[in-house]
């Protein structure tokens, strides 16, 4: 066993922790309090090939392993979640399946647009009626002739009002339930596509959420993604893989946060001394920094295992359900210690703890988590 | 030329100052760098002499140097050498030294200066100390700016009262370290010297009428240039922002019983050092100055050589943008204001009364160096 | 046409220096970082590199270490490193280091198209000294603080900056370029660059490679051959807590003046 990280992986994590303090912090609290998406931003992290890195070379990418994009969606996420989202979306949401289910026309058309052609990808799962249950989903995609019609609406897509490139989950056979939902890729361009409501969310106010609409949408036949009612087994493989990237987010949010309060504890000081100095705040730190270490080695090792053409069902669930609660946990104590000012914008703090909550909640919440982990205990 | 050797340290005498004009006009740093040298030359009981590079007719300006100290001022005309040019220049002063052999030689450590001095140091081969800021020869005198300027137990060292090497010292790691260097074995020995750091001597007229101008025989053909300057622009100083700034002076809710006052005083003591205006968070929030110049956690993170907060309390969040200044002057009514903590100097009193005083103070200061 | 670019690997100033209770640098308390001026050489480099195709070697005089410095430059997009390290080559001052990175730089080989690049001065020792020194060395046409570089075939123009302005100088390949900040900002490493620099060829020229060029010579390299040498180093009196001047008048503001004169701060 060798808890270091190769050469490369450590290049990646310094290229991006620079990228990082150097770009990304410096409009961090302006991105969040504007809702403005950071186009400049995932521009650059396209011309660096960290935009659908994983994919291969001959589609474009640099063939990178999972465990170097949760890295950087890590180091990202330490000053802006938001943009971490937005990269753990593209990647492991829109490029990821589209490079496992897709046909080789499929591979050769889009994942050259995801990577060298800075088109921003996402998945569309989730409808008004159907959440953690994706079964009871109501879009529906009818075969005329070459062609498929959707009609439907997803919310809370990640990337909605940006993407080009959408994973799409239709109904193709309602009467079975899961068995009937098959996958498509679909183009923002498509006739009969829109873009519905923009949510204005408490937190990652970066991230472009939006509902997204198919009004006899068409989509040629030849875009189906994997089989016919694979569907959800091609949704649930996907998650597993994105929850590699929320756990990756959540656990930057937490040593942001960590890394945030240790410098301003540091200089604050209370009753004649730096408020470090203390042993309440001290225990806490143990237990924020105790926490981090646990998250980045559960990360790292289902990144790891998904690297490896392993099974990392279980392992993926932990890391995602240990990080976006130690997330939670980590950003509210951190702004306690920072008092009123903490509460205020003129620190990072509210906004952390804002960002960190959604983790415990998209691509599965912390409950879906304890089923998935529970369903693979052999109970 | 051939018998040149730089090891033959015997064969080396007097002190130079290599004297840089700038469009016929010399150069403040010609007049400090004399002054400097003429202690060197007197402690080592040799001559001092300016060296002279620059168009037909520079020989007109040679005489005011003598004013400040130089015995002789060696004087190099051509019409190449009226714009500096590395190549022209080096040609020039190598052939020049290699000749009359000095055995110190101090440049200025301008732009130009440090261009110029390693390429003569290469080809001369000997050793060069870059911006140096305290240049001695007499060993006791240099045990005495040891004794102020460090934190060595100079009583507990063993030290040779007959060393004659020029002891040149600079600051190295971001002046963390200082560093005396020496050059025994070559000669001449080279140093680039910081401007504005040595005490001009006053100007003596009678000095200059007396001091003796050379013109040494040179050669200089177009095949020894390889680079052509095509234009010499002269440029306002682009206004600097607050993250690249060498001096600030910021001000805060101090200023409230009259801004524009307050703001004018402050806009004319950062004029007078150099540098630029910056505020604390309450100025910015009340429109007083514009966002670009807010220094604090929510603003920009400096570290100036000197930031001079006048009327700012100092809560945590200015002082997280300002804190690693290298040097911090305060000036508040408020005694206890936390801004003290962290002040290098203090000054208890109303920035309205204090602020013109101080920027008349450093004027005068500056205009004595 | 290559461009070869100096470059130094330098403890990091800009943040909180310690210095040992004896005076000298705690260099294991410090992070190293690329310095930053050869950082925009690099850029420079790359730059040109963009336009034209041409190879960028980047080379380093260092401890072992520094190799990883130069990976990280290859991951940037440089093509190749060279390594100039051994302990003969140890405790050499600016003369003797350009003089050992000179005869480098020769035996890499410069050609009629060719332009060597360095920052214009390290962070560590602040001298400005070293390429100007390697440009005498290898008799090449040196331009310093460079602010603009346009290169159009073997003629390159360089905007020169000046304390009250710049010049503008016009030159020919092969010519000796030092790089200031003004000149360009300095790209990342790149994913794919990343996953490259572990297969791009760095050399490590060590005393054996280098004893037979009419450069190196014991009496010209290392400690020994420097000319100058360190007769003391030392910390500045600490920085003390703060001093608060008494009075608000004029002699008080007398005083503090005469202080930052004093310190030369002023």
């Amino acid at each position: 066993m060798d808890f270091n990280l190769s050469r490369e992986h450590q290049l990646i994590r310094k290229m991006m922790a620079e990228f990082t303090e150097n770009e990304v912090k410096p409009i961090a609290a302006e991105t969040d309090l504007n809702s403005e998406y950071p186009r400049e931003n995932i521009e650059k992290l396209f011309d660096l090939g960290v935009m659908g890195m994983c994919v291969p070379k001959e589609y474009g990418g640099t063939g990178a392993d999972p465990l170097a994009s949760a890295i950087c969606i890590e180091e990202l996420s330490k000053q802006c979640a938001s943009t971490g989202d937005i990269v753990a979306t593209h990647n492991g949401l829109c490029c990821d399946p589209i490079l496992t289910h897709g046909t080789e026309e499929q591979k050769k058309k889009y994942l050259p647009m995801l990577t060298t052609g800075h088109k921003v990808g996402a998945f569309a799962l989730t409808e008004p009626n159907a959440g953690s249950d994706a079964s009871k989903g109501q879009t529906e995609a009818k075969l005329e002739g070459d062609h498929y019609v959707m009609n439907g609406s997803k919310i809370f897509i990640t990337n909605g009002y940006v993407a080009d490139v959408f994973v799409v989950f239709a109904m193709t056979d309602k009467s079975k339930g899961t068995k009937g939902i098959s996958a498509f890729i679909v183009e923002s361009s498509f006739p009969g596509f829109s873009v519905g409501k923009h949510e204005v969310k408490m937190g990652l106010h970066g991230s472009p959420t939006a509902e997204i609409v198919f009004t006899d949408c068409i989509v040629p036949k030849e875009n189906m993604l994997g089989k016919e009612g694979k569907g959800f087994s091609i949704a649930m493989q996907t998650l597993d893989g994105g929850r590699i990237g929320i756990a990756a987010q959540a656990l930057g949010i937490a040593e942001g946060a960590l890394n945030e309060a240790k410098e301003y504890t540091k200089g604050r000081v209370q009753f004649g001394k730096p408020i470090s100095k203390f042993q309440n705040t001290q225990f806490t730190f143990a237990d924020m920094e105790m926490g981090c270490e646990a998250g980045r080695l559960l990360t790292y090792q289902a990144a790891t295992l998904k690297g490896q053409g392993v099974r990392y069902t279980k392992e993926a669930a932990m890391a995602k359900l240990w990080c976006s609660e130690h997330a939670m946990k980590t950003t509210t104590k951190a702004l306690q210690m920072f008092g009123g000012y903490g509460y205020t914008k003129d620190y990072p703090m509210e906004r952390m703890m804002r960002d960190a909550k959604i983790t415990e909640i998209y691509e599965g919440t912390s409950e879906v988590q304890r089923i998935v982990i529970s369903a693979n205990m052999g109970l | 030329m051939s018998t040149f050797n730089s090891a033959d340290i015997a064969a080396f005498k007097d002190v130079w100052v290599f004297c840089e004009q700038r469009e016929g006009k010399l150069m403040p740093t010609d007049f400090e760098l004399i002054s400097k040298g003429r202690d060197l030359a007197n402690e080592l009981g040799v001559n001092l002499c300016g060296l002279l590079l620059g168009g037909e007719g520079i020989e007109a300006t040679a005489k005011e140097l003598g004013g400040y100290g130089a015995d002789k001022v060696y004087v190099c005309e051509s019409p190449m050498l009226s714009v500096y040019n590395t190549d022209a220049y080096a040609k020039v002063i190598c052939d020049v030294i290699e000749e009359l052999k000095p055995e110190a030689f101090l440049i200025g450590a301008t732009n130009i200066g440090r261009d110029l001095a390693p390429r003569c140091a290469a080809r001369l081969h000997t050793g060069l100390c870059a911006d140096c800021t305290h240049l001695d020869i007499d060993v006791a005198n240099y045990i005495q700016f040891l004794r102020e300027a460090s934190t060595l137990d100079v009583d507990g060292q063993k030290w040779d009262m007959e060393d004659r090497n020029l002891k040149m010292t600079r600051p190295a790691f971001g002046g963390h370290l200082m560093a005396t260097i020496i050059c025994p074995r070559f000669r001449p020995c080279m140093a680039t010297v910081r401007p504005g750091v040595m005490k001009k001597n006053p100007f003596d007229q009678a000095k200059a009428d007396a001091c003796v101008i050379e013109k040494p025989a040179f050669t200089l053909s177009e095949a020894d240039v390889q680079t052509e300057v095509t234009e010499v622009v002269k440029a306002a100083k682009k206004l600097v922002d607050l993250i690249g700034a060498d001096f600030i002076v910021s001000v805060g809710r101090g200023i409230s019983k009259d801004v524009e006052g307050g703001i004018k005083l402050a806009e004319e003591l950062a004029a007078e050092l150099g540098g630029v205006v910056g505020g604390s968070r309450a100025t910015i929030d009340s429109g007083w100055l514009s966002a670009d110049h807010q220094v604090g956690q929510t603003g920009k993170t400096v570290h100036p050589k000197v930031y001079v907060a006048l009327g700012i309390s100092g809560a945590i969040q200015h002082k997280a943008g300002m804190q690693d200044s290298e040097c911090i002057i305060a000036v508040n009514k408020n005694d206890t204001a936390p801004i003290f903590e962290i002040a290098d100097y203090g000054i208890c009193g109303d920035l309205f009364k204090v602020t013109p005083l101080l920027t008349e103070a450093i004027r005068a200061a500056k205009a004595a160096k | 046409m290559k461009i070869i670019v100096c470059v130094k690997q330098v403890p990091d100033t800009s943040g909180k220096v310690a210095v040992n209770p004896d005076g000298t640098l705690n260099r294991a308390s410090m992070q190293t970082i690329t310095n930053p001026d050869d950082m925009n050489a690099v850029e420079a480099a790359l730059k040109l590199k963009d336009e034209t195709g041409c190879k960028v070697v980047v080379v380093t005089m260092g401890p072992p270490p520094a190799a990883s410095m130069l990976r990280e430059l290859m991951a940037m997009g440089a093509d190749e490193g060279v390594l100039v390290s051994a302990r003969e080559f140890g405790g050499s001052d600016t003369y003797a280091t350009s003089q050992i990175l000179a005869a480098a730089i020769d035996t890499i080989g410069v050609e009629k198209d060719d332009v060597v690049m360095c920052g214009r001065q390290a962070i560590d020792g602040d001298t400005a000294q070293v390429g100007p020194q390697i440009a005498e060395k290898l008799n090449l046409p040196q331009v310093t603080y460079a602010a603009d570089i346009h290169k159009d075939g073997e003629n390159i123009t360089v905007k020169r900056m000046l304390e009250d302005g710049y010049m503008t100088i016009k030159v020919k390949t092969p010519c000796l370029l030092t790089c200031i900040k003004e000149l360009n900002t300095p790209r990342y490493m790149s994913i794919g660059g990343i996953y490259e620099t572990y297969n791009k060829p760095l050399a490590t020229f060590d005393f054996e490679k280098l004893k037979d060029h009419k450069l190196i010579d014991p009496s010209t390299i290392g400690l020994k051959g420097s000319p100058t040498n360190i007769f003391k180093s030392f910390t500045p009196p600490q920085k003390g807590a703060g001093m608060m001047l008494e009075g608000d008048g004029k002699e008080t503001c007398e005083k503090l003046a005469s202080i930052l004169a004093g310190k030369h701060i002023i």
